[in-house]
């Protein structure tokens, strides 16, 4: 973040110019701040994924297999067999240009082939010379290009300053989604062991240790248990979370960041907090998984193989359990993957029940295949039916606006259910402009695996739209925190609004639940879960 | 998920709807037609102007003659011959052509296009000066 | 100048001197009238649905929907039912929304970074509005073109025809459709070159397909309006083309060259539509993030090539990690 300048400067030097030649002969620089570090060798060999090798990808050599060329035509050829979005999206695109303005990179960064369509059509000219018979005759006039090199390490690129976020599928009038465009052109790059290090390495950990960031099970406990020890502080009731408990009504699954750093903790506390009060009151026992204890999947992000690989482990845990139905947490891509592909990749999940939550005798039956549950869908309900007791007072210090996470925004419809459960625990709630939220949303700019550190100038460019337009409530109505339902957005945020909307802090749905929620025995709390001083209560603090 | 036959179907309805005018018109000979000419526009020959031309831009001799009618209160028309001709269209066009039928409607059908003039003169009807 | 747009200009006024010359001159009138027209119609349809079925044997593995609302959830929440379909008749209404009205161009914004440090993203509705002008004026032109392939013409078609000139401007009276055609081709091309990242992204491809209906629509506006070809001549040979009863070659030769320029083009846009990115009239109905519904949770999608893939299990997991979970207190299934 040093090498960049002040955030005002920043955004007066974005230019939305077109280089003068034609983006075919447009070099592509592969720059400091905006690429990530390549994928470790370990990384790929634990997942036994082609081509593991030390490369750098500023460098000339990237140590490519000989037949580096027929792979990806292969590969190339295989999708579009397998996919018909893939094969209608490199058909139909009109070029309209309705997209261009729609992506977060592209305002941020003014890059031309950061436009949506231009993205897709850096995998089209291929297409078009391999595919098609335009192509192949009329050549470059067909808009077709050879795969070189310098096309290749053009996709990478450029697939790696893709989100997927799809605000440009809302926009497009064939729905062309250029996520899915960036997953095919991803997979291609795994083929030949292309990937960046902030997918592999949490790919290949996820694998053996069942979460992301490779903590082992005693160590998940161990972190769970240091948040149970704050929670019996602030609010002096000590809870007893379950691990891998056999016979449990619900298993939980949420990203492991949660667990692993702020402000993400503060919501996995939110959840303790609600899963014991759920217990005392009624009953209910929802335990933790170690082995299924990643709810993120960022092999979505390097092939659809890898992510049902990682997936896998999510039904095959409730099963071994012999729980009734799983409960997710807030996460975005995770959503996405549970809502649009987890049963057709490893289900049917017959051994799992209808969900029902056993307090208020709802059925989710929008979850009745899949039989997972969002836990904004199954709190909205619980407080629909007043099963709650809260004190959204609590929460008073928080001057609060919304963002809508991408995928559960664009890749399922989860608008409202999180709405309720805020405006249910806190009184200071106000939106962001139409444009911006909900089917609008703009990506926070490091989703799909793009949140590392080394690529800082593309995340703070990227999510410069959406923390423009949270800048807006921010003069406007005072708003202090982000809220959000997605683990990324809580890793991710504090750094781009200390940058670009300093004072405006980032929070969990949940950890609003957490704080709102009045635990039946517990003392009069004086702090929130971050122990700051709730309001009125700042004197007793200094006692 | 299996919709082959839902697009084969679709597929199916797409070229029957844009080959519909071959079955539609399949087998049924429709040439060109040809006006019939009245014993009296055989005997005069000529029109007010040369066939060709009247063939291509009646309706905007037309068009003149009922502006310099209606809006002049010009009645004279001379032809490139010099030859004048009362701007009418029942008494001078009708006159000779008094086969509405046989002679306008013959192209205008085929053509399918409905000219406005009949919307005031019906079927050839004489005006009253 | 741009290359991409000079080679399809060049190429659309080669077309027109071919078929000029080939009639005008070479007297090749069965050639461009005959021959050509049903080869271009031949190949349409036949490639048309050979590119359809292509598509059609990729299957759709995922149910993917952008969802552009709220889904169906709790039974209090209300749901945005066609922008996040559940069901397949909430498909088929937003998928005619996307195809009768543009849905989605209809949201499109413009972006802009204002001076004052805030980004404003515009209701921006231009190109909306030409492209389904576009559309529909082609379509119209289309319909009404009818007559000229139907013997008796149609009620409906004199129908169209009457309204499409209700205005009763000019002698032949305009046809709206025509000159909403003509406009809206040459707003959509002025919008190619003159916005610079349009140009930026334009292909060959793109300028092509515009100026061969500029092209189209241009002589039929001179046929009509300004040289006044010999209508039913032209009818006696497009009827003769669909009823396979065709005039006499004297007959043809007789018809103005501008006619079979107009038609060249015609059949030449038939003949390259399939090939094109004009496919998007097919393709558009097969978009999977529009055409599905949003049930992924509630249905099973089933995916035709599913394999089972290398997984890491729990047995292997605790086989790793026994010693520490027993350590922990955690629960195991072997416990040594």
């Amino acid at each position: 973040m040093s090498d960049l300048p002040k955030a005002n400067q920043l955004y007066h030097t974005i230019e939305h110019r077109t280089p003068a030649t034609d983006w075919m002969d447009t070099p592509t620089v592969i720059r400091k701040g905006i690429y990530c570090y390549a994928a470790n060798p370990k990384s790929l060999e634990a997942l036994s994924a082609p081509n593991p090798r030390e490369w750098n990808p500023v460098e000339e050599d990237w140590k490519l297999p000989d037949n580096w060329q027929e792979i990806i035509h292969k590969g190339f050829k295989e999708r579009l067999e397998k996919f018909r979005s893939f094969k209608v999206f490199m058909d139909i695109c009109v070029r309209c240009g309705a997209c261009a303005d729609k992506c977060h990179y592209f305002i941020g960064t003014g890059d031309p082939k950061n436009m949506p369509v231009l993205r897709a059509e850096l995998l089209r000219s291929v297409y078009r010379n391999d595919f098609t018979m335009a192509g192949k005759i009329m050549g470059r006039v067909a808009g077709a290009r050879p795969m070189t090199l310098e096309v290749l390490k053009e996709w990478w690129s450029y697939l790696f300053q893709c989100s997927e976020c799809r605000r440009c599928s809302v926009f497009c009038p064939y729905g062309i989604d250029t996520a899915e465009i960036t997953i095919m052109g991803r997979e291609l790059l795994n083929l030949l062991g292309l990937n960046i290090d902030w997918i592999a390495t949490p790919v290949a950990n996820c694998y053996r240790t069942g979460n992301h960031l490779g903590i082992q099970p005693h160590a998940f406990k161990d972190m769970l248990d240091f948040f149970v020890d704050d929670i019996e502080e602030i609010t002096g009731v000590r809870m007893a979370p379950n691990f891998n408990k056999k016979g449990a009504d619900i298993l939980f699954i949420t990203p492991s960041g949660d667990v692993f750093a702020d402000p993400g903790t503060y919501t996995a506390m939110g959840y303790l907090i609600l899963f014991h009060y759920l217990k005392e009151k009624y009953g209910l026992e929802v335990t933790w998984s170690t082995y299924a204890s990643e709810g993120g999947n960022f092999g979505f992000f390097t092939s659809h193989e890898t992510m049902k690989r990682l997936n896998s482990k999510m039904y095959a845990e409730a099963k071994r359990l012999g729980v009734k139905w799983i409960l997710g947490g807030e996460c975005g891509h995770m959503w996405r993957v549970i809502h649009q592909y987890m049963d057709t990749m490893n289900g049917p999940a017959d051994f799992l029940e209808e969900p029902v939550n056993p307090i208020t005798g709802t059925r989710f039956e929008n979850a009745k295949s899949t039989k997972m549950v969002h836990i904004t869908e199954f709190t909205a309900d619980l407080i629909k039916h007043n099963k709650l007791e809260l004190d959204p007072g609590r929460n008073d210090n928080v001057v609060l606006t919304f963002h809508d996470s991408c995928n559960p925004a664009r890749g399922m419809g989860l608008l409202e259910e999180p709405r309720y459960v805020i405006r249910n625990t806190c009184r200071h709630f106000y939106e962001m402009p139409a444009n911006t939220i909900r089917e609008n949303t703009f990506c926070c700019g490091s989703g799909s695996g793009l949140n590392a550190g080394e690529d800082m100038e593309l995340r703070l460019t990227g999510g410069l739209p959406r923390a423009n337009a949270v800048k807006y409530v921010h003069e406007k109505h005072g708003v202090n925190m982000l809220g959000c339902v997605c683990a990324i957005d809580r890793a991710v945020f504090p750094d781009l609004m200390r940058y670009w909307v300093p004072g405006v802090d980032v929070t969990g749905v949940h950890e609003l639940v957490g704080n709102a929620l009045i635990l039946p025995g517990e003392k009069e709390r004086t702090t929130n879960l971050r122990g700051e001083d709730l309001p009125g209560m700042e004197d007793e603090a200094d006692e | 998920m299996n919709d082959k036959g839902k697009i084969i179907a679709g597929v199916i309805i797409f070229i029957a709807l844009v080959t519909f005018p071959f079955w539609y018109s399949m087998g049924k000979a429709a040439p060109k037609p040809e006006p019939v000419l009245t014993p009296q526009a055989l005997e005069a020959k000529a029109c007010v102007r040369d066939k060709v031309w009247i063939n291509a831009n009646h309706m905007q001799l037309l068009n003149e003659w009922r502006d310099a009618v209606v809006r002049d209160g010009e009645r004279v028309y001379v032809n490139l011959e010099g030859k004048e001709f009362n701007m009418s269209l029942s008494n001078t066009c009708l006159d000779c052509h008094s086969n509405k039928a046989e002679f306008c409607d013959r192209c205008h059908n085929y053509a399918a296009v409905s000219p406005y003039c009949w919307d005031c003169h019906i079927d050839n009807p004489k005006e009253t000066k | 100048m741009n290359g991409k747009y000079l080679y399809s200009l060049l190429a659309v006024i080669v077309l027109s001197l071919v078929a000029y010359v080939g009639t005008a001159l070479l007297r090749l009138q069965v050639f461009f009238g005959v021959i050509v027209p049903y080869l271009a119609m031949l190949v349409f349809v036949a490639m048309f649905a050979y590119r359809m079925l292509v598509w059609s044997r990729s299957p759709v593995p995922f149910r993917i929907p952008t969802t552009a609302g709220q889904a169906k959830s709790l039974p209090w929440i209300q749901r945005n039912r066609f922008d996040s379909p559940f069901t397949k008749w909430e498909v088929v209404v937003r998928m005619a929304l996307e195809i009768l009205t543009f849905r989605s161009l209809f949201r499109n914004t413009r972006m802009q970074l204002k001076e004052d440090g805030r980004i404003a993203y515009d209701l921006e509705l231009w190109l909306w509005l030409f492209a389904i002008t576009f559309h529909y004026a082609f379509f119209v032109v289309l319909l009404r073109h009818l007559r000229f392939f139907l013997e008796p013409v149609p009620y409906a078609v004199q129908l169209l025809g009457t309204v499409d000139t209700f205005l009763q401007i000019g002698t032949p009276v305009i046809s709206m459709s025509s000159f909403a055609l003509a406009g809206a081709v040459l707003v959509l091309f002025l919008r190619r070159v003159y916005l610079p990242h349009l140009r930026f992204i334009s292909l060959a491809a793109d300028y092509f397909p515009l100026f061969l209906i500029f092209g189209i629509a241009f002589t039929g506006i001179y046929m009509r309006y300004i040289t006044k070809i010999d209508v039913t001549a032209a009818k006696a040979l497009t009827y003769g083309l669909v009823s396979f009863h065709l005039p006499a070659v004297a007959d043809m030769q007789a018809i103005s060259p501008i006619f079979y320029v107009h038609l060249f083009f015609v059949s030449v846009l038939l003949a390259y539509f399939p090939f094109s990115k004009l496919m998007h009239l097919g393709g558009v109905f097969l978009s999977p993030t529009r055409n599905l519904p949003n049930n992924t949770r509630a249905v099973r999608h089933v995916n035709p090539w599913n394999y089972p893939v290398k997984v890491h299990t729990y047995d292997e997991y605790e086989d790793d990690f026994r010693d520490k979970m027993i350590e922990a207190g955690l629960p195991v299934e072997k416990k040594e």
